[in-house]
C-alpha cells in the first residue's frame, strides 16, 4: 500500500506537469494569451502605481541590479519592522523588539527564501511582523527565485539579446502565479479542516480538570504560500507535522504538491522557451531519476527502521516510527522529506533529526546537490548550469568545441559557472569546518558523535541551499549561528543568482550556431545520463568524505 | 606525409624531454599550470616532511612519507614529460628547418651591377638574382624568369617544383634551392618576418597561445582543484570531532588523487601534439586557434578544379556551329592555343596532334597572347594581320562577338547546353565577328570525392563547390561528385558573399585558394587554406598553409581538428570518472584506523589503508605515462553522426574511466601490499 501511495502522489504530478508548465510559459513569454483579460487590468494598475513605463528587456546587469534593489529595499523594511515590532502597532502579545544577530538572521532567512527559523514564531514575533514581514516575503522572495529563472531560460533560448524585464516579472509572477495559486490552495485546505481564524488561542479545561491553551490562528493561508512558494516557515513549531497545518494524509498530498508541482513543470517550461520540448522532459527526466534515487533509499531505510532496535525484538513491522505522525506513516513521511529537500522548501512532517541514519542522509544530500527539482526557480538554474558543464566535459568528444542550444560555451561561461560551483561546497564545509574549530560552534551541538557533525552540516546545507529545513536538536539561537547561517544564506543566494544572470546575459549576446547532425544533443536519453553523471561526480563527490564521516559513519558504527 | 618527419621520434628527443621535465620543475615555470602547481605543493610539504620528520612529529612515518613523496615526483615528472616530449617534437623540426635557413650570401641587384651580400641585411622590396645550385635568399616574387625549385627543406618534397613569374605560381620561399635556370626575385619580408622563420617559431610552440576551449578547460580544471582543496581543507577540523586524526601526507595524496591530474598535466601536451598532428600532414597553422575552429567548420567551400576534379579539363571534340566546318573550327581553335599554357590550352593542341588535325602554325607567328582573366573570362591572340582570335567561356565569347557587331550562330547555345548537360565545359572558339563553334571540354571527379562528400555530410559540413563553369556543367559535376551546393561562374567576390552568408547563419566557413584574388575570401573564412605554391597574398590572408599544396587536404585537416577537440575531451571525462574509484580506496583508508566499520566502503577489498593510499596515488601517477601516446597520436575521428560518436566515446572514456582506476588500483594493490 505505501508504495500505491507514492505512486499516485507521483503519477497526478507527472499528468500536471504538461498544464502548469504550458501556463507558467504563457505568462512569461509575454505573448498575448488568454490569461491577459483576467489579470491585465490589475496588473495594468500595479505598473502605474509603481511606475513602471518601459517594458523594455533589460540587460543582465540592469535585471540583477534591480532584483538586487528590490530586494536590498525589502531587507531594510524588514530589519526595521523586526527591530522595533514592540514600538509598532498589532500587537496583542506585547512582544519585543527582535535581538540584533537573530534579526538579521531571519530577515535574510525570508528574503533569501530560506525560511531558517531560529527564533520561535509564538513568542519571538507580533502579528504584524508575521503579516508584513514573514508572509510579505514568502511571496516576494518566492517570486524573486521564479523572475530570477525565467530570466535565465530567456538567456539561454531567445534570440535576441534581452533576459526580460524583472518588474513585469516580478508583478506577473505575483498576480497570475503565487496569488491565484495561494488563495485556490487556501480555500481547499480550509474545506479540509485547517484552521483560519484571528480569533486568538483557545483555552479549553481537559477531562482531567487541566486547563490547556489550543493555539490557533490564519493556518491555512500561511500554509498554502509556505508550500507554493517553497518556503517552508511554519506556522507553529512543529511545523507540518502539526495536526492543525496538516491534518490529514488529504492535506499532506497537497501540500506536497503545492511545493513540488512549480519546481517540476519549470523543465517543461523551459522546453517551450527552447522550442523543443524534449530538451525541458531531459532535465525533467534527470531531475525525476535523481529524486527516485533519494526517495527509493530514505523509504528503504525508514521501513527497515534501526537494525539495533529491531534486535531487541521491538515490532518494527510499521518501520522506524520515532518522531513521525502515525497519521502519515511512512510512505507519506518519506515521500514529504524527499520532496521538501529537493524543491528546499523546508517544512517537514516528520522530525529529520530521527530519521535513521541514512533516511537522514536524502535531505542531506538533496540540498547538498540543489538541483532536484529546487526551489523556486533555483533548481532549474542550478540544472541547467550542471548541463552547461555536462556539455562542455563532454561535448569536446564530438569533436566540436562545446555548444549549449546553440550557442558556444567560452572562457567567459567557464568562469561564472566556476564560481558557483565554488561557492557551494565554500559556504557548507568553510562553516562547518569552523564550527568544529570554535567552542562557539561545538558548544552548541547536543548530540556528540557521528550524528553531531550530521547536524552542522545539514544546518549549514539547509542555508547553502536555501532550504530553511532544520536537522533540529542544534541550539542555534546564538549570534555565531545567527550571523554564520546568515552569511551563508545570502552567498547561497546571490551569488550564484548574480553569476547566472551574467552567464545568461553573455550566451544570449551570442551568435547563435545552427543545428547540424553533428551537433552534441541534449535532447536525447544519453545526456540525461550525461546530467546525472556530471551532477554526481561534480555535485556529490564533492561532499562524501563529510558525508562519510556524518550519517555514513553514524549507520556504520549502530550498535 | 614523409619519412624524414615521422622519424622524429628519436631517442635524443626522448633524452632531452627526460631532462627538461626536470628543468619544468621550477615553481615559476609549474604555476602556469594550477593543478599540477598543487600537486608541487604538496610534494615539497611531503619532502620537508620526510626530511624533518622531528619537526613536523612525523618520525614514525619516514618510510611512508618517502614514498609518498617519490610518488607525487614522478607525478610531476610524468606531466612534465609529456609537455616536453610534444615540445620536443616540434624543437626538432624547427631545428632542421634552421640549418636549411643559415647563413647565405645573396647576389643583390644595386644600380645596374650586383653585389654579394648576406641574406640578413636584405629588406623588403631589395632585388636579388638567384641561380641554378643557388638558395634563394629570402621570401619573395619572382620578377623575371622561370625555375624549378627544390623546396624539399620546408615540404619534405624531393621533386622539384617549377616557379615562373607572373600569375599564381611566382613566390619562392627563403631557404629553398634553385636547381635549374635562373631567376630574379623581389624580396617581400624583412629578416626575422620570412615564411621560414613564422613556420620555426610556429612548430617550436614558443608563442603557443592558449585557445578559447583551452581556457575555458583550465579554468574549470583550476576551480575543481580548488573545490578539492576545500574539501580537503576542511576535513581535519570535521574528521577530529569525530575522533579522527589525520595525517597530512594522507590529506594530500587524497587531494592530488582527486584533483584532476591526468587531464591537468596533459593538456598542453594535447594542443601541442594537435598542432603537431598538423604539422607532419605538411600543413602550417598559424595558431591553435586555427586548427580548433577547423573541428568546428559547418560549412566547407571547394574550388571545383584541382580539388573535386582533376582539373586538367581535356579537348575531346570539336562542335562547329552555324555554318563552320569541323576543320576550320580546329584550325582557329588551335591558333588560339599556340601560346596558352593552361592545361584546356594545351589539351587542344594535344587533341590536334593526336587526331592528326591540320592548322597554319605560322598565322601565329609575332602575334600577341591575350591570357586568360577572371573578368573577360577568355583568352586568344591578336594576329599580327589585326584578327583577333578568341576562345572561353561561352557567355563571353557570344558578348565579345556581340560587342564587334557580329552575330550569334542559333544552334550555339543549343549545342553548348548540350555539352554542359553531359558534364562537359564548352569552349567557344571566335574571330572577329564569327563564332566557329565549340571545343568539348571534359572534367573529370576525382576517384573517392564521392564517399569523402558523404563522410562530409555525416559530420554535419555543407560542401559548396566554387566553379567558373556555367549552372548546367556545375550542376552536372555537383551531382557526379555529390556536393550539397555549387556557385557557378562563380568571381572571388561570390565567395566572399557566401562566405558572409554562411557566417551570418553563425556557421563556421573552411575554404582553400592559391590566387591573389582569393586573398579576401582566405582572410574572411574561419579557415583559410593557402597552397604553397599559391602567392604570398594569400598565404599571408589564410590562416593554414598546405605545403604539399593538395586543396583536398582541407578535408583532413578538419578531422585532425576534431581529433585535437575529441583527444581532450576524453581524456578530461577519463580523469574526472576516474575520481570515483580513488574516493572508494581511499575514503576508507583514512578512516579505517579509527572506524573500523568503515571497511565495508572498502569494496575493492584493498591489503592496508597504507597500500591503499599508495597504490591509488601511484595509479594516479602511472596513469599519466600510459595516457601520452593517447595524447601524442590522438582520439581518431570517424566521420559519423554527433550522437553515435559520443555513445561510443563515453562508453570508451566515461565507462572506462569509472571502471579501469577500479581494476588499475586493485592490481597495483596486489603488488604494494607485499611491502606495505
Amino acid at each position: 500500500m505505501g508504495i500505491v501511495q507514492i505512486a499516485i502522489v507521483l503519477i497526478v504530478l507527472i499528468l500536471l506537469v504538461k498544464p502548469i508548465g504550458t501556463y507558467v510559459y504563457h505568462v512569461f513569454s509575454n505573448k498575448q494569451n488568454r490569461s491577459d483579460a483576467v489579470f491585465g487590468p490589475f496588473e495594468n494598475l500595479l505598473y502605474k502605481l509603481i511606475g513602471l513605463k518601459s517594458f523594455a528587456g533589460m540587460t543582465w546587469k540592469a535585471y540583477a541590479l534591480s532584483v538586487l534593489l528590490t530586494n536590498v529595499v525589502l531587507v531594510g523594511i524588514g530589519y526595521i519592522v523586526l527591530r522595533t515590532q514592540n514600538l509598532l502597532p498589532v500587537n496583542p502579545s506585547g512582544i519585543d523588539g527582535m535581538e540584533e544577530t537573530l534579526a538579521f538572521n531571519t530577515i535574510i532567512s525570508f528574503v533569501t527564501n530560506t525560511n531558517l527559523q531560529h527564533y520561535s514564531g509564538e513568542t519571538g514575533l507580533s502579528y504584524f511582523s508575521q503579516m508584513a514581514v514573514i508572509m510579505m516575503m514568502m511571496f516576494t522572495s518566492a517570486a524573486t527565485g521564479f523572475s530570477v529563472a525565467i530570466a535565465f531560460i530567456r538567456g539561454l533560448t531567445s534570440r535576441g539579446t534581452t533576459i526580460g524585464n524583472f518588474f513585469q516579472d516580478f508583478v506577473k509572477a505575483h498576480t497570475r502565479i503565487f496569488i491565484p495559486a495561494a488563495v485556490l490552495v487556501t480555500l481547499v485546505l480550509v474545506a479540509l479542516q485547517v484552521p483560519q481564524t484571528l480569533q486568538s488561542t483557545i483555552n479549553v479545561t481537559t477531562l482531567e480538570g487541566d486547563t490547556q491553551s489550543i493555539a490557533i490562528g490564519p493556518v491555512a493561508s500561511l500554509e498554502a504560500i509556505k508550500h507554493i512558494g517553497t518556503n517552508g516557515g511554519g506556522f507553529f513549531g512543529a511545523n507540518s507535522s502539526h495536526p492543525f497545518e496538516n491534518p490529514s494524509p488529504l492535506t499532506n498530498v497537497i501540500q506536497i504538491l503545492s511545493m513540488w508541482l512549480l519546481p517540476a513543470a519549470l523543465p517543461y517550461a523551459y522546453g517551450l522557451f527552447s522550442g523543443n520540448r524534449k530538451q525541458g522532459w531531459v532535465v525533467f527526466s534527470a531531475m525525476m531519476t535523481l529524486f527516485l534515487l533519494f526517495l527509493t533509499t530514505v523509504y528503504i531505510a525508514e521501513t527497515r527502521g534501526n537494525p539495533v532496535i529491531n534486535e531487541l525484538g521491538i515490532d518494527a513491522s510499521q518501520g522506524s516510527m520515532e518522531g513521525k505522525e502515525v497519521r502519515f506513516g511512512i510512505p507519506q513521511s518519506a515521500l514529504f522529506t524527499a520532496v521538501t529537500t529537493a524543491a528546499t522548501t523546508g517544512t517537514v512532517n516528520n522530525m529529520h533529526d530521527t530519521l535513521t541514519p541514512i533516511g537522514g542522509l536524502v535531505p542531506l544530500a538533496e540540498m547538498m546537490l540543489n538541483v532536484v527539482f529546487g526551489g523556486k526557480g533555483v533548481g532549474i538554474v542550478n540544472m541547467l548550469m550542471y548541463a552547461i558543464l555536462g556539455v562542455f566535459l563532454a561535448g569536446l568528444m564530438v569533436g566540436r568545441t562545446p555548444e549549449f542550444l546553440g550557442r558556444k560555451i567560452e572562457p567567459k561561461e567557464m568562469k561564472l559557472i566556476a564560481i558557483v560551483i565554488l561557492v557551494h561546497p565554500l559556504i557548507i564545509l568553510g562553516p562547518t569546518a569552523i564550527a568544529f574549530l570554535t567552542e562557539l560552534g561545538q558548544g552548541s551541538i547536543t548530540n556528540p558523535g557521528f550524528h553531531g557533525i550530521t547536524q552542522v552540516l545539514y544546518e549549514f546545507a539547509s542555508s547553502a541551499a536555501n532550504n530553511g529545513s532544520g536537522f533540529e536538536g542544534l541550539a542555534d539561537n546564538t549570534p555565531f549561528w545567527n550571523i554564520a547561517t546568515g552569511i551563508v544564506m545570502l552567498m547561497g543566494r546571490y551569488v550564484s543568482m548574480i553569476a547566472m544572470l551574467a552567464v545568461a546575459g553573455s550566451l544570449a549576446a551570442k551568435q547563435w550556431v545552427p543545428e547540424t547532425i553533428g551537433t552534441f544533443r541534449t535532447d536525447n536519453g544519453l545526456f540525461a545520463g550525461i546530467l546525472i553523471g556530471t551532477v554526481l561526480i561534480i555535485g556529490a563527490l564533492t561532499f562524501l568524505p563529510a558525508v562519510v564521516l556524518g550519517p555514513i559513519a553514524e549507520q556504520l558504527t549502530l550498535r | 606525409m614523409n619519412e624524414q618527419r615521422k622519424a622524429l621520434l628519436t631517442p635524443a628527443i626522448i633524452k632531452n624531454a627526460a631532462i627538461d621535465s626536470f628543468k619544468k620543475l621550477n615553481p615559476m615555470s609549474m604555476i602556469k599550470n594550477p593543478v599540477m602547481f598543487v600537486v608541487e605543493a604538496g610534494t615539497f610539504v611531503v619532502l620537508m616532511m620526510t626530511i624533518f620528520p622531528d619537526y613536523f612529529e612525523a618520525r614514525g612515518q619516514f618510510g611512508f612519507n618517502l614514498t609518498v613523496f617519490l610518488i607525487l615526483l614522478f607525478t610531476l615528472l610524468f606531466a612534465n614529460f609529456a609537455e616536453a616530449l610534444a615540445e620536443g617534437r616540434g624543437k626538432a623540426q624547427a631545428d632542421t628547418l634552421k640549418k636549411s635557413k643559415g647563413e647565405m650570401m645573396a647576389n643583390k641587384i644595386v644600380g645596374s651591377g650586383i653585389k654579394v651580400v648576406p641574406s640578413t641585411e636584405l629588406r623588403k622590396g631589395d632585388v636579388v638574382v638567384v641561380a641554378s645550385g643557388e638558395w634563394i635568399p629570402g621570401d619573395g616574387e619572382i620578377v623575371e624568369g622561370l625555375a624549378s625549385v627544390d623546396e624539399s627543406a620546408i615540404t619534405g618534397e624531393s621533386a622539384p617544383v617549377i616557379k615562373e613569374a607572373g600569375g599564381d605560381f611566382s613566390s619562392v620561399t627563403g631557404g629553398t634551392r634553385v636547381v635549374s635556370d635562373r631567376i630574379v626575385v623581389r624580396i617581400t619580408s624583412d629578416p626575422g618576418e620570412s615564411f621560414i622563420d613564422r613556420m620555426i617559431s610556429l612548430v617550436e610552440g614558443a608563442k603557443r597561445q592558449k585557445t578559447p576551449n583551452e581556457l575555458a578547460l583550465n579554468t574549470l580544471l583550476t576551480s575543481l582543484t580548488l573545490i578539492f582543496f576545500i574539501v580537503i581543507v576542511t576535513l581535519p577540523p570535521i574528521a577530529s570531532y569525530a575522533g579522527v586524526d589525520l595525517e597530512v601526507p594522507v590529506l594530500i595524496a587524497l587531494l592530488v588523487c582527486l584533483i584532476p591530474t591526468t587531464i591537468g598535466g596533459l593538456l598542453s601536451a594535447i594542443g601541442i601534439a594537435g598542432m603537431d598532428r598538423v604539422t607532419q600532414f605538411n600543413v602550417i597553422a598559424t595558431s591553435g586557434k586555427a586548427v580548433e575552429a577547423a573541428g568546428d567548420i559547418n560549412t566547407m567551400i571547394l574550388d571545383k578544379t584541382g580539388t573535386i576534379t582533376y582539373g586538367n579539363r581535356m579537348a575531346s571534340a570539336f562542335i562547329p556551329v552555324g555554318d563552320a566546318t569541323e576543320s576550320e573550327l580546329a584550325g582557329w581553335a588551335a591558333i588560339s592555343s599556340l601560346l596558352d599554357e593552361t592545361p584546356e590550352g594545351r589539351s587542344v593542341l594535344e587533341y590536334m596532334r593526336n587526331t592528326g588535325g591540320q592548322y597554319s602554325a605560322e598565322l601565329g607567328e609575332d602575334a600577341v597572347f591575350i591570357p586568360f582573366q577572371a573578368e573577360t573570362r577568355m583568352s586568344g591572340m591578336d594576329l599580327v594581320d589585326g584578327r583577333k582570335v578568341r576562345k572561353g567561356a561561352v557567355d563571353s565569347v557570344k558578348k565579345w562577338v556581340t560587342a564587334s557587331g557580329g552575330t550569334i550562330p542559333k544552334d550555339l547555345e543549343e549545342k553548348g547546353n548540350a555539352i554542359a548537360s553531359k558534364g562537359g565545359t564548352p569552349l567557344a572558339v571566335a574571330v572577329d565577328g564569327r563564332v566557329y563553334g565549340l571545343i568539348y571540354l571534359k572534367d573529370t571527379v576525382k576517384p573517392g570525392m564521392r564517399e569523402r562528400f558523404e563522410q562530409l555530410r555525416q559530420m554535419g559540413i555543407k560542401t559548396i563547390m566554387c566553379t567558373g563553369d556555367n549552372p548546367l556543367t556545375a550542376a552536372t559535376i555537383a551531382l557526379e561528385a555529390g556536393v550539397d551546393d555549387f556557385i557557378a561562374e562563380s568571381t572571388p567576390e561570390d565567395k566572399i558573399a557566401v562566405i558572409r552568408r554562411e557566417q551570418e547563419q553563425g556557421k563556421l566557413v573552411a575554404m582553400t585558394g592559391d590566387g591573389t584574388n582569393d586573398a579576401p575570401a582566405l582572410a574572411q573564412a574561419d579557415v583559410g587554406l593557402a597552397m604553397n605554391s599559391g602567392t604570398a597574398a594569400a598565404k599571408e590572408a589564410a590562416n593554414m598553409v598546405d605545403l604539399d599544396s593538395d586543396p583536398s587536404k582541407l578535408i583532413e585537416v578538419v578531422t585532425i581538428g576534431k581529433g585535437l577537440l575529441m583527444t581532450r575531451g576524453a581524456l578530461t571525462t577519463f580523469s574526472i570518472a576516474n575520481d570515483i574509484a580513488k574516493y572508494f580506496a581511499i575514503i576508507p583508508a583514512m578512516f579505517m584506523l579509527a572506524i573500523p566499520e568503515m571497511g565495508v566502503l572498502n569494496v575493492m577489498n584493498l591489503g592496508s589503508p597504507a597500500s591503499a593510499i599508495l597504490s591509488a596515488l601511484l595509479f594516479n601517477a602511472i596513469i599519466i605515462p600510459l595516457l601520452i601516446p593517447l595524447a601524442m597520436r590522438g582520439v581518431r575521428y570517424q566521420p559519423m553522426s554527433a550522437s553515435k560518436l559520443l555513445g561510443r566515446n563515453m562508453f570508451l572514456y566515461g565507462l572506462g574511466g569509472v571502471i579501469v582506476p577500479f581494476i588499475g588500483i586493485k592490481a597495483i594493490d596486489m603488488i604494494v601490499q607485499l611491502w606495505v
